[in-house]
């Protein structure tokens, strides 16, 4: 283990690099670029020994990701924003294919207006693509994340892909110390990928062929929807392996904070976060029982770790850098729906903040929790809007 | 999302090929009398597509690579206004490859800027598909969009400048826009414009461009004699620009052609796709087939 000042990009490339990703498949997008540029140079100093493709889309980028996972190679790529927009049919195909190719997202708006600035709105419309969702607070985090989540795509049980998101510029352009681990300590955490069905000379075997009403359409979206379950136990097992083998403290599907004895928990996701700490750390001071819990997995949802925390608080407030226009706060809703049938189910209070990098400090969030203590839970409000002026 | 904004002072980078591509296109259009009002603008993702937000006119920012659709689209729907789609080579010629052939192909009245700088300028200097070989480690080599829109067969006016020869990009650009007014078609402007910050050419490409024009016999109306030439220039190591082809008068597209539009008396073709009722029919064309 060695301790490094690294981006959060840095720390991602890293990660791979450990992994020993045998290819990397991308295209430029802000702010990922630099995790692929810093991969590229790995590969043309043979510190990775891995094939990188330039290619001219990120539906391209997924698309050789895909082909090469199927040979039974650790596929990688990056990518934000519009390009995770652009991959969208491809992700289904991952998924469904069942090749468990990481990749990750750094979390920017979508357009229009253009904005390149930190936002969920990219990966949380993905929700439904069948693909492992893996939010980072840190850029030590997001190598950690990187790790774990080959680690738990590959498991024969699983078999899914998994993208880890972190924050662009909060995170994937700032400096950080970061604990990079030994090969040695990776290699025993993260053994080469046994793929149960692979594309190579000597066997044939069809792959996403056709599937009539009748046959195994269903069968096969079922058995996604099985492997995803079983992902929470593998993510938590993973976690558990990987402080012990690498370092670290265990990471696990949500992570709290100060929650022990907490009447309000504040709910966030990514960088957001550190922010909610000095928030609570700031009500602690003054004896008042509020608590952090952060989502790191949004697939699966951890619905029995929230279920839990909703037994002991009088209010859950979740912050989310996300809408789904026409419902809400897309974690808000799923926060709700898991609290559904508790005896005395916590109020859910919904903010709306930091859409397109606008900024949301312990302040702001402090602010919210003030009114929780009031009992002011809103079904959804919007943090720091500015009134337009016609 | 609208906004009505005066035009900004360019973010490009001083000394920045696009400076000259832009000049090229206000002059273009103040010499064919163009009101802004008229202008459609329509930007590709790079730092070539932010021009919209330095000139007059509707500008539209649209997703990278997919100016063309757009532009087709706004053009098709009221052909009153004057569109000009503009964009960069990665824009275009990659992540857009599939609709630049296809509007060429579709020919609808619009003009197509592509400032080529040979990189992905905005993204910070990656090899793009014009890139040349061993240019930020690249070992594929380029495209060339010229010969690519030489070789679909429904392209109309397709023409090379160079930033760094302002009079004469003007005047490609004048050019298509007479084109897209008087014989209602596609007109395509790639435009040699030099990143100085990640890839700057400006000696280079002086040194290299060769304006087919200037060649005895050249002859603008022959699309495979065109072909032929620019192909031979590259392969003397040079770069050809001008006014590459120019469809003859009396090329009619398919759109023209009034034997080609369907009766609207008949109404949509059917087919009888009920295998019973066909089995003999079936059984016929599959013995056919052996
Ligand atoms: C779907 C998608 N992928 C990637 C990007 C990131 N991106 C912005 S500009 C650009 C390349 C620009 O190159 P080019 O078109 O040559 O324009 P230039 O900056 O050189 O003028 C890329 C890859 C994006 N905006 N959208
Ligand atoms: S980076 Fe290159 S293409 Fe972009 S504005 Fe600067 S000089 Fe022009
Ligand atoms: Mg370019």
């Amino acid at each position: 283990m060695t301790k490094e000042l690294l981006s959060g990009n840095d720390a991602v490339a890293e990660g791979v690099r450990l992994a020993r990703a045998e290819v990397v498949a991308a295209y430029p997008i802000t702010p990922q670029t630099t995790i692929v540029e810093r991969l590229a140079e790995m590969v043309a100093r043979h510190e990775l020994a891995a094939e990188y493709i330039p290619v001219e889309s990120e539906h391209s980028a997924m698309a050789a990701s895909i082909g090469a996972s199927l040979t039974g190679a650790r596929a990688f790529t990056a990518t934000s924003s519009q390009g995770l927009a652009l991959m969208h049919e491809m992700l289904h195909w991952a998924s469904g294919q069942r090749v468990p190719v990481v990749m990750a997202n750094v979390n920017r708006a979508l357009a229009p207006p253009w904005n390149i600035w930190v936002d969920h709105s990219d990966s949380m419309a993905q929700r439904d693509t069948g693909w492992i969702q893996l939010y980072a607070e840190t850029n030590e985090e997001a190598l950690a994340s990187v790790l774990q989540a080959y680690r738990v795509a590959e498991d024969p049980e699983v078999l899914l892909p998994a993208m880890v998101m972190l924050d662009a510029f909060v995170l994937s352009h700032t400096y950080m110390p970061v604990d990079v681990p030994s090969q040695a300590a990776v290699d025993s955490f993260l053994p080469r990928y046994q793929p149960v069905a692979r594309v190579e000379p000597g066997s044939m075997q069809l792959f996403g062929s056709f599937s009539p009403p009748d046959l195994t359409f269903m069968e096969f979206r079922r058995d996604t929807a099985l492997a995803m379950d079983r992902a929470r136990q593998k993510l938590l097992q993973a976690g558990k392996d990987y402080a012990r083998l690498v370092g670290g403290e265990p990471l696990g599907l949500i992570d709290e904070y100060r929650t022990e004895d907490a009447e309000i928990v504040l709910l966030a996701l990514g960088s957001l976060a550190a922010a909610a700490r000095d928030t609570v750390d700031e009500f602690r001071r003054n004896g008042q029982k509020v608590g952090l819990a952060r989502l790191r997995s949004f697939r699966p949802f951890p619905e029995e770790e929230i279920r839990s925390l909703g037994r002991k608080a009088h209010s859950v407030v979740v912050v989310e850098r996300a809408h789904s226009f026409g419902s809400g706060g897309p974690v808000a809703t799923e926060v709700r729906s898991a609290l559904l049938g508790l005896p005395s189910p916590p109020a859910v209070a919904s903010y709306i903040a930091g859409l397109g990098g606008r900024e949301v400090t312990p302040k702001h969030l402090g602010a919210l929790v003030e009114r929780a203590t009031k009992k002011e839970t809103p079904r959804e409000a919007w943090v720091g809007v500015k009134e337009l002026v016609a | 999302m609208v906004e009505h904004v005066k035009p900004i002072q360019p973010t490009w980078c001083p000394g920045c090929g696009d400076f000259g591509v832009m000049a090229a296109v206000k002059k273009g259009l103040l010499e064919l009398k163009i009101p802004s009002e008229d202008l459609v603008l329509v930007g590709g993702i790079g730092c070539s597509g932010g021009i919209h937000n330095f000139m007059d006119g509707y500008g539209f920012h649209a997703l990278h690579g997919r100016l063309l659709p757009t532009a087709i689209g706004v053009k098709l729907a009221n052909p009153r206004l004057t569109v000009l789609a503009i964009g960069g080579d990665g824009d275009g010629y990659a992540i857009g490859m599939g609709h630049f052939v296809h509007s060429l192909k579709k020919n609808a009245s619009i003009v197509y800027v592509v400032m080529n700088n040979e990189t992905y300028g905005l993204t910070k200097g990656q090899a793009s598909p014009t890139s040349l070989v061993g240019f930020e480690g690249n070992v594929e080599p380029p495209i060339d969009a010229v010969l690519t829109a030489l070789s679909v067969a429904g392209s109309g006016f397709i023409a090379r400048g160079f930033s760094g020869s302002p009079k004469e990009a003007t005047n490609l650009i004048t050019q298509a826009l007479r084109y897209t007014q008087e014989r209602n078609g596609f007109a395509f402007v790639e435009i040699l414009s030099p990143c100085v910050t990640y890839n700057d050419t400006y000696d280079l490409w002086r040194s290299k461009v060769q304006d087919v024009g200037k060649l005895p016999g050249y002859d603008k109306s022959d699309r495979g004699k065109a072909f032929a030439t620019c192909l031979e220039v590259m392969q003397q190591g040079k770069i050809p620009i001008g006014e590459i082809y120019m469809p003859p008068p009396e090329k009619r597209f398919r759109s023209l052609d009034a034997s080609l539009i369907p009766d609207p008396t008949k109404g949509p073709a059917t087919l009888d796709i009920s295998v019973s009722a066909n089995a003999e029919k079936y059984a016929k064309m599959l013995a056919n087939l052996e």
